[in-house]
C-alpha cells in the first residue's frame, strides 16, 4: 500500500471582488505554476466561459472578470473546476517568438560584470547562458507592456539590490531572481542592469498597442552598438 | 479628463483608471440625459475657469464645490447653461476631493485605448494645461430645461464601507478580521488615485505566513497591507499586480466613499457576504437610470435676475408645490 499523499491545495478558485475569480496555481513562482497559469488561460481564451469579460494570467494565477448581470461566482466556480478536470496543458504548445538585439554589458549594461560575478561566471559565459535559451513572458506588469520574463539557470538566483539605481532607461535589460525584466520607461529600479534594447513596450497609438503577451518566448540576441540601430526587434516566429 | 475608464488590459499591465468617483458620472449623465460613459473633467480638490464659443449645458456633480457664472452664484447636482463666453468660476470643495464638470454632447477628444481617461502612471492624458481648448459634440437636448438632484447618495465625509471576502481573506486570522471591522479608521494625508492610507491605533494587521508572496493581479477596492500592516484601499489608477496580502475588497458601490473621504475624515469597514453584495450590485447603465428618475426641473429665483422686466411673468395658475429656487450653495 503507498502512503496517502496530501492532497495540494492547489488549484485553488477563490473571489476577487464582487465580480471576479482567481484560480491560483501556487503560492510561490515556480517554472511549472506559470506553465499552468498561462496554459489555462489559453484554454479559456480557446473556449469562452458565458459572462466572462475579461481573463489574465499573472505569475502563477489567472484572473476572470464577468458581468453580475450575466453570471455569478457560484457558476463561474463550477465551471472552472470541471475546466481544470479537462486536459488543458497543451494549450500553451507554440508561442510567438521574438528577437530583441541586445548590447550587453559596457556603458549600457553597466551591471553585467556584478552579475556575472555572483554568477560564478565569466561575463562572456554569462551573454551566452542568458542569450541561448528564449525567455518567456511569465507576466507583464508594473507599466504597460512591462515584461518579466524567465526563467534563467539557477546560477543567476541573485536578491535584488538593496539601494536602487536612480533610473534605467526605457528598453534597458534588468537581472534578478532567475528573471530579467524589460524597462518600459526609465524608473528607479532594483534589479541589476545587464544590457540595453531599442524595444518599446507600449504604443499607445497603434492597433497593436501591447507587442508582447504573457507566454510569448524571447531571444535577447547580442549585437554590437552599431547593429542596435540598424536590426529593429522583431517577431520571428508565430503559430 | 475622466471617463468610466478602460477595461481589458489588466493583463497588459493597463489599469482601467477612470473617475474616482463613477457615481458622480453616473449623476452628470442623469442630469444632462445622456450616457454615462461620456467624458467629463474631474476637479480634485479645486476647479478652475472654463468658458464655451457657443452655448452649451454643463453638470457639476461630486463633490459640492463653490461655482459663479458671471457672478452668479450656481447650484451644486444640477445642470445650467452657458451663453457663449460666459466666464464659470469653479473654486474649493466644501466637503469630500473630487468635483465634476459635464458638458451637454460630451468631451470629443480622440479616444486611447478605447477610453478618454487620463492615466497618469501610464502616460495616457494628463493633467489639462490653461488656457486648453477641449472639443465638444454635439448637444441633441441643448434647448432642454435645467434638473437638479434633490438628494445625492451622501458620500463626501467618509462613513461605513461595505466590503467583500477577496481571494487572501484567508491568510487574515479571524480576530485580526474581527479587530479590521472594529477599528475606527481615518483616511489619512496621503493618497491619491491610486488609493488611500489609513490612519489608525492599534497594532497592524498582518496575515500568516506574508513573505513572498507571488504577485498577482490587484484590483480597485483591494485594502492591502504594508509590510508594517498598514492598510491602503486601492483606487482606480492603482497598479495592475502586487505583492502585498489583501484582507478583501471594498465592493463597486461604496469605493466612491473613500475616494472622496478628506483626510481626517472617519472611515470604518465592514463585511457582506456575496449574495448581499450581489443584490446590492448595480452597472453603470442602472445607476444612471435610476438616477434619471429622481431628478427635478431647476426654476430660477426671481431676486437673482436682473433682466426681469422684460419675462412675461404670469400665463397661468399652479398650485406651485413644485417649486424650488435656484441660488443657494448646495448644502446637501
Amino acid at each position: 500500500m503507498t502512503p496517502e499523499q496530501p492532497k495540494s491545495p492547489f488549484p485553488a478558485i477563490a473571489p476577487m471582488g464582487v465580480d471576479g475569480l482567481l484560480v491560483r496555481f501556487a503560492d510561490t513562482l515556480s517554472e511549472s505554476a506559470n506553465r499552468a497559469a498561462l496554459g489555462f488561460r489559453a484554454a479559456l481564451a480557446e473556449a469562452p466561459l458565458a459572462g466572462v469579460e475579461e481573463v489574465a494570467a499573472a505569475l502563477a494565477s489567472v484572473y476572470l472578470r464577468f458581468d453580475p448581470a450575466k453570471s455569478s461566482y457560484k457558476t463561474l466556480h463550477a465551471a472552472l473546476e470541471s475546466r481544470l478536470r479537462q486536459p488543458w496543458q497543451a494549450a500553451l504548445e507554440r508561442p510567438r517568438r521574438w528577437r530583441i538585439p541586445t548590447v550587453y554589458g559596457g556603458d549600457h549594461g553597466p551591471q553585467l560584470a556584478e552579475v556575472a560575478a555572483l554568477a560564478g561566471m565569466s561575463e562572456q559565459a554569462a551573454i551566452s547562458q542568458i542569450s541561448a535559451t528564449p525567455l518567456r513572458v511569465m507576466s507583464l506588469g508594473f507599466a504597460p507592456g512591462q515584461p518579466y520574463l524567465g526563467l534563467l539557470p539557477k546560477a543567476f538566483d541573485l536578491p535584488r539590490q538593496s539601494a536602487l539605481t536612480k533610473e534605467v532607461p526605457s528598453g534597458a535589460l534588468t537581472l534578478a531572481i532567475r528573471q530579467c525584466v524589460l524597462f518600459a520607461t526609465p524608473a528607479p529600479t532594483g534589479w541589476r542592469h545587464i544590457g540595453q534594447t531599442r524595444f518599446k513596450a507600449f504604443h499607445p497609438e497603434s492597433d497593436t498597442p501591447f507587442p508582447l503577451r504573457p507566454g510569448d518566448e524571447v531571444v535577447f540576441s547580442p549585437v554590437s552598438i552599431d547593429d542596435l540601430s540598424r536590426q529593429p526587434p522583431h517577431m520571428e516566429a508565430a503559430p | 479628463m475622466q471617463d468610466a475608464g478602460r477595461a481589458g488590459f489588466i493583463e497588459f499591465g493597463l489599469s482601467k483608471g477612470g473617475a474616482a468617483d463613477v457615481r458622480a458620472l453616473a449623476e452628470g449623465a442623469a442630469l444632462l440625459g445622456q450616457s454615462p460613459f461620456m467624458a467629463a473633467l474631474e476637479m480634485a480638490g479645486t476647479g478652475g475657469v472654463f468658458s464655451a464659443s457657443a452655448p452649451v449645458r454643463i453638470a457639476l456633480t461630486g463633490a459640492p464645490m463653490r461655482a459663479t457664472l458671471d457672478g452668479r452664484i450656481l447650484r451644486w447636482n444640477a445642470a445650467h447653461r452657458l451663453e457663449a463666453g460666459q466666464k464659470l468660476h469653479i473654486g474649493a470643495a466644501t466637503k469630500g476631493i473630487y468635483g465634476y464638470l459635464h458638458i451637454g454632447g460630451g468631451l470629443a477628444t480622440p479616444e486611447q485605448l478605447n477610453s478618454r481617461s487620463a492615466h497618469l502612471a501610464a502616460g495616457l492624458g494628463g493633467y489639462l494645461a490653461p488656457n486648453s481648448r477641449l472639443p465638444i459634440g454635439p448637444d441633441p437636448a441643448l434647448e432642454a430645461p435645467n434638473q437638479y438632484l434633490p438628494t445625492p447618495h451622501p458620500r463626501f465625509e467618509g462613513g461605513e464601507v461595505r466590503m467583500v471576502a477577496s481571494a487572501q481573506t484567508a491568510r487574515f486570522e479571524a480576530a485580526t478580521r474581527a479587530r479590521f471591522e472594529a477599528t475606527r479608521f481615518i483616511r489619512s494625508p496621503q493618497g491619491n488615485r491610486q488609493g488611500v492610507r489609513l490612519g489608525f491605533e492599534g497594532a497592524g494587521f498582518t496575515a500568516k505566513d506574508q513573505l513572498d508572496m507571488v504577485s498577482e493581479f490587484m484590483i480597485p477596492g483591494d485594502i492591502q497591507m504594508t509590510g508594517d500592516g498598514t492598510p491602503f484601499v486601492l483606487l482606480p489608477e492603482c497598479q495592475t499586480t502586487g505583492g502585498y496580502p489583501r484582507i478583501g475588497t471594498v465592493i463597486p458601490q461604496d469605493l466612491p466613499i473613500v475616494a472622496q473621504a478628506p483626510p481626517g475624515s472617519p472611515l470604518r469597514f465592514h463585511f457582506i457576504t456575496a449574495e448581499e453584495a450581489r443584490a446590492s450590485w448595480q452597472s453603470l447603465a442602472q445607476i444612471c437610470a435610476g438616477l434619471s428618475r429622481t431628478t427635478r426641473p431647476l426654476l430660477r429665483d426671481p431676486r437673482t435676475m436682473p433682466d426681469l422686466l422684460s419675462y412675461q411673468l404670469i400665463s397661468g395658475v399652479t398650485a406651485g408645490r413644485e417649486l424650488d429656487i435656484e441660488g443657494d450653495i448646495d448644502e446637501n
